[in-house]
């Protein structure tokens, strides 16, 4: 497919991870997709995605940037965001186990636990179940946040049991002490409205599935 | 619904080791001594840090055998902050490699800068859960390193000294070849693989994509936010840092500064404002006086 000029302009924050990944996807899938840097390359965005990566550095440089506070003003007015790992972390709004001064956006209603999975040995690869896919989705999970309360509004579109995921690691479960149960499945892809967050990696695996369903979402979100 | 299925978890993949790698592209990965060290590096934006005894400027200064770090001291530093914690491991040292697997380190740098404990083979990093960075001079050693297993390549640059020479020779020698093998015909891939000592299928997948398959990042020499600008533009993808930091005059705000001169890397405007008022870098040494050449070390 071509991009052409009337298609959505995905804006990918481009501080730091895996953002190339993410406009390569969002290419492949035959929209338009450019890196944001500093708060002029937002303008003519219709929609953002914020990459994986290490959320305390983006959070900094969110700052350091002047990217923070217009984005905020924009994801307020309802722009669409799609948020992966860091991403994810970036836009809910409660971060569990993250450093105090960590910035979020607060623009879905989901607490997410930072590391819940454990650290680099424990990260994992799965097929995952997904709301209104026929096929699996190969997750790929690095040292990846989980979703550990759910507002109302949001819809779980895949979970993944954590214990599992610790079968062949040593690390016992983080997950043991907070009444939810090692066995308990947990969120790993949202939504809420206009808002797409993934615990896992869609932009690291050649399967757009997971970006299409975020080209819908932008598609009819301009539509209005 | 239903929850995936828990027998096809799968740890220590490829795509899961590569994949951390990818996560610090565009970041500043710092060398941390002790806890509030790596403190200072978080706070100044760093995605991850390189927990160690000395840095290398005091190896180099100290001599002696220097090897893996104490466990209590990594432990300590992975106590402390929430980005991963690497940790260095002597070339060829499988032993070190195993101990720093149990205590749970993100990544294991298989080092020149600690003393070689092989002089023939360098670890099998295929065999571990944790992934591994190696250092490399060149194409071809970049390659053997991949072939090991490496799920991340760095220049050696030439560590301590503060000064970004060796590094940009590095870069430019890995990248330069990488050019030239694009160009190169089907017939001349055989020779290429010859010339590199490295796996032909490695070269062939280079003259299709054009890049390393593992992240190229750049270490060995970095002192300012200017010498991050360069070595990024150099085709870096995130760099590290070791003695540049903790050996200035005031950690801080140069940590800082080349963070966000590794992100914005393109904007000379950006580098500028940040390499203002940060006193002074690290002193740094001359290639010609140099006792021990730390990146002739591996093969």
């Amino acid at each position: 497919m071509t991009a052409s000029d009337s298609q959505p302009l995905i804006g990918v924050v481009a501080l730091q991870g895996a953002a190339a990944e993410h406009v390569a996807a969002f290419r492949r899938a035959g929209a338009r997709a450019v890196e944001i840097r500093v708060p002029a390359d937002l303008d003519g965005v219709d929609a953002v995605a914020l990459p994986g990566g290490e959320s305390t550095t983006m959070s900094h440089l969110l700052g350091t940037s002047g990217l923070f506070e217009p984005l905020a003003e924009r994801l307020a007015g309802g722009m669409p965001a799609f948020g992966t790992c860091a991403g994810m972390i970036l836009l809910a709004s409660e971060v569990l186990d993250g450093r105090p001064d960590q910035r979020c956006f607060g623009a879905i209603d989901i607490s997410v636990r930072r590391n819940a999975f454990g650290r680099q040995v424990a990260s994992f690869e799965a097929h995952l179940d997904t709301e209104g896919f026929d096929e699996p989705f190969e997750a790929v999970f690095i040292r990846a946040p989980w979703v550990e309360r759910t507002g109302s509004s949001v819809e779980v579109l895949a979970t993944v049991s954590p214990r599992s995921a610790f079968q062949d690691a040593s690390a016992t479960c983080a997950h043991d002490s907070d009444g939810l149960g090692q066995h308990h499945p947990v969120p790993v892809l949202c939504r809420s409205g206009s808002i797409l967050v993934s615990s896992f990696h869609p932009e690291l695996t050649a399967d757009d599935r997971i970006h299409q369903i975020f080209l819908d979402m932008v598609g009819a979100s301009v539509a209005r | 619904m239903n929850s995936g299925d828990g027998a096809s978890h799968l740890v220590g993949t490829v795509r899961v080791k590569r994949g951390l790698a990818d996560m610090l592209r565009g970041g500043v990965i710092m060398d941390v001594v002790t806890p509030e060290q790596a403190k200072i590096a978080e706070d100044a934006g760093a995605v991850a840090v390189m927990a160690l005894e000395r840095v290398p400027a005091d190896i180099r200064r100290d001599g002696g055998v220097a090897r893996m770090s104490d466990p209590a001291m990594i432990e300590g530093i992975q106590a402390a902050v929430t980005i991963p914690v690497m940790a260095k491991a002597r070339i060829g040292h499988f032993g070190e490699a195993q101990v720093l697997e149990s205590l749970d380190v993100d990544y294991i740098d298989e080092s020149e800068v600690l003393t070689p404990a092989d002089e023939a083979h360098h670890i099998d990093k295929w065999a571990f859960t944790v992934p591994f960075v190696c250092g490399a001079t060149n194409l071809g050693e970049a390659l053997r390193r991949i072939s090991e297993g490496a799920c991340m390549i760095r220049s050696k640059g030439e560590a301590g000294t503060g000064n970004i020479v060796e590094a940009v020779r590095h870069l430019r020698a890995i990248t330069g070849d990488i050019r030239k093998i694009t160009q190169a015909d089907a017939a001349e891939l055989f020779d290429w693989a010859k010339r590199l000592q490295s796996p032909l299928g490695l070269v062939q997948e280079i003259a299709e994509t054009g890049r390393l398959p593992v992240p190229l990042f750049c270490a060995g020499g970095i002192a300012t936010p200017a010498d991050a600008s360069l070595v990024m533009q150099l085709g870096a993808e995130a760099v590290f840092v070791g003695s540049g930091i903790f050996k200035s005059e005031d950690p801080g705000p140069r940590a800082e500064a080349i963070v966000e001169a590794t992100t914005h890397y393109r904007d000379p405007s950006v580098v500028a404002k940040v390499s203002r008022g940060l006193g002074s870098a690290m002193p740094g040494l001359e290639m010609e006086g140099l006792e021990t050449k730390l990146a002739e070390r591996g093969w």
